[in-house]
């Protein structure tokens, strides 16, 4: 027997934002806490438009940005996007929409590389100027590529990091050498040349002047 | 004469700066005194919890989740198992419902006594900090008698609390409560309307209410710029749809616009506390007593076969969730603070992912200081109340 959905999305949600972008652009799943649905990876950027700008629906606040990693199974990541519609709290000069969240959830797969050999989604950063440090941390951690993005390099690990952690196959508790860090290198002459200049320098400022 | 010089000079701001709460480090670039870039830098407080969480069964997650947003220890607790127990279909009763309100606000009180204190401390006004720590030191102690903890108690578990209140901390709570108003008049008395401090919050930083929302900022920083949205009031979370309480609001958004929005909060947070102390019963249950999360009591253990298996299930292997994935917002010190779970239906989250005002709020903060003079980032960093192992995690 199957279980009925639970926190279905309203009908209303879905029938304005397949109008506005296609009949596929939404398929609603089951989950405890909030509708939810997957979109189309090549819908992803037109049904956000839509549900941030259709007066109906103003979900104008983008609450975070995250993915998980289901290795091994296919499609292995899965970019989910939580909205929010604050109601009366924001709203667009014509007038307020009920208060309401969504998740939206977005199908990733591994064996489709793009930009930098990774798995991609387009950026929502044209959308919300927010999106840009979110989209950078999921990068950083999941090793998920944001094409279109204005600034994508990895945030909370090093720079020359190699990997990203939150991926299932990365390892745990392994110790690894960052090379922000490197030890000046000096020749036995330079170090000589550097002592004899700095010496050469203390005594000439140590000279009592000729006035 | 000789041509003047004018090119812009880069300075290091951080990640050793005593302002800076932490080790954000930010590189700006001037033009005299006035900034025309700032590119924060953070990762320096990076410990990836959100890695380790997943090696631990799920009540273990919670110390972990503590020390993220280190100064509201215990709305992240409460976020963390507000997720899970959706997943688990838990329903609390109203003593701990109660119990995690009272807890909930005097975090929320605790956190914003350490913000007002280093954040006047940081624009100049020295004895605000004195104050403001004399009352916070208060909070600690009875986060000890709590737990035994004073910043991360871990008091809030996956099913009800740890264990129930000890013996006079309610009287404990209440003598604090009664001396909370006068001394956040005292706070006000020595800032509100002090000149030195009008000038140095008024018009600085602000951000107008469509970018704050385009940021992602909420809570406090978005009240202060006229977006009226507190979780507590649109999706209530631990009957606060219950609580008389009001949600102060302001239009300016720059500092002083978030400091009266604080301020006020923290009046209310002690009308909130002073009705949840009312409604917690003297005696009754502390957890929800579902057998599969909760150990059951110990003279139980101690006398029979099954609550001994029971107790022992419990600690070696933890409790299994079912499979799915929730989201369950509350309204932390920072703002809309909550946990991202999923579970594949094991005894181990898959992925715990924490929604992190901090982090937000320091993306904003090259939105904010553009424009202004070096002396304003100092007002611009404490206006947002930045914790770094929230941004960092």
């Amino acid at each position: 027997m199957e279980t009925p959905v639970q926190s279905p999305m309203d009908a209303r949600v879905l029938d304005l934002v397949r109008q506005a972008v296609s009949a596929d652009a939404l398929e609603p799943v089951s989950a405890v806490d909030m509708p939810t649905a997957y979109v189309p990876r090549e819908h992803l950027v037109a049904v956000c438009r839509t549900l941030r700008d259709h007066p109906e629906l103003q979900f104008a606040f983008l609450v975070e940005i995250t993915a998980a990693d289901y290795h091994p199974a296919e499609p292995r990541f899965e970019v989910v996007y939580h909205l929010a519609c604050l109601g009366e709290a924001f709203a667009q000069p014509g007038g307020a929409a009920p208060p309401r969240r969504l998740r939206l959830k977005v199908r990733v797969p591994d064996n489709e590389l793009g930009e930098l050999d990774l798995p991609w989604v387009h950026t929502l950063t044209e959308l919300w100027i927010g999106a840009n440090w979110l989209e950078r941390e999921v990068f950083d951690l999941l090793g998920i590529a944001f094409t279109g993005h204005p600034d994508l390099r990895r945030i909370l690990t090093p720079d020359d990091w190699t990997g990203h952690p939150l991926r299932k196959d990365y390892p745990v508790q392994v110790r690894k050498d960052s090379a922000s860090w490197s030890p000046m290198e000096l020749t036995v002459e330079e170090f000589a040349a550097n002592v004899r200049s700095a010496r050469a320098a203390s005594s000439a400022a140590a000279r009592p002047r000729e006035d | 004469m000789p041509e003047m010089r004018t090119e812009t000079m880069t300075v290091n701001m951080g990640p050793q700066h005593p302002s800076t709460h932490g080790v954000l480090r930010l590189v700006l670039e001037l033009d005299g005194e006035t900034i025309v870039g700032a590119e924060p830098t953070i990762g320096f407080l990076h410990t990836g919890i959100e890695k380790t969480t997943e090696q631990k069964k799920w009540q273990q997650v919670i110390p972990l989740v503590e020390r993220m947003d280190y100064l509201g220890a215990q709305s992240n607790s409460l976020s963390f198992c507000l997720s899970v127990e959706k997943l688990l279909g838990l329903e609390m009763p109203d003593r701990v419902t109660y119990i995690r309100v009272l807890i909930a606000e005097l975090q929320r009180l605790n956190s914003h006594l350490v913000w007002l204190a280093t954040h006047a401390m940081e624009i100049g006004a020295i004895s605000v900090m004195m104050y403001a720590f004399r009352e916070r030191e208060q909070l600690l102690n009875l986060n000890e008698m709590l737990a035994g903890f004073r910043l991360f108690p871990s008091y809030i578990r996956v099913g009800g609390l740890r264990d129930d209140l000890p013996r006079d901390f309610k009287k404990a709570v209440k003598a604090l409560l009664d001396k909370m108003p006068a001394a956040i008049d005292n706070y006000e008395l020595m800032l509100t309307k002090n000149q030195v401090w009008i000038k140095r919050t008024k018009g600085v930083a602000a951000l107008s209410k469509e970018l704050t929302l385009g940021l992602g900022l909420v809570g406090p920083m978005a009240r202060a710029a006229g977006i009226s949205y507190d979780v507590r009031k649109t999706w209530p979370y631990l009957k606060y749809e219950t609580f008389d309480f009001t949600v102060p609001t302001r239009t300016a958004g720059d500092v002083f616009a978030r400091y009266e929005v604080k301020m006020e909060e923290m009046r209310q947070s002690v009308k909130i506390c002073q009705q949840a102390l009312q409604r917690i019963p003297p005696t009754g249950e502390y957890d929800c007593g579902d057998t599969r999360v909760v150990p059951p009591p110990k003279d139980r253990v101690y006398t029979e076969m099954e609550a001994l298996i029971q107790h022992f299930l419990i600690y070696s292997q933890g409790f299994t969730v079912p499979k799915g994935e929730a989201y369950v917002p509350v309204e932390g010190p920072r703002g809309e603070h909550g946990f991202y779970v999923v579970s594949d239906g094991g005894n181990r989250p898959v992925r715990v992912k924490a929604r992190a005002p901090s982090f937000l709020a320091c993306q904003a903060l090259p939105f904010m200081i553009k424009g202004g003079l070096i002396a304003d980032v100092i007002a611009a960093i404490g206006s947002t109340d930045v914790v770094m192992g929230d941004v960092d995690r």
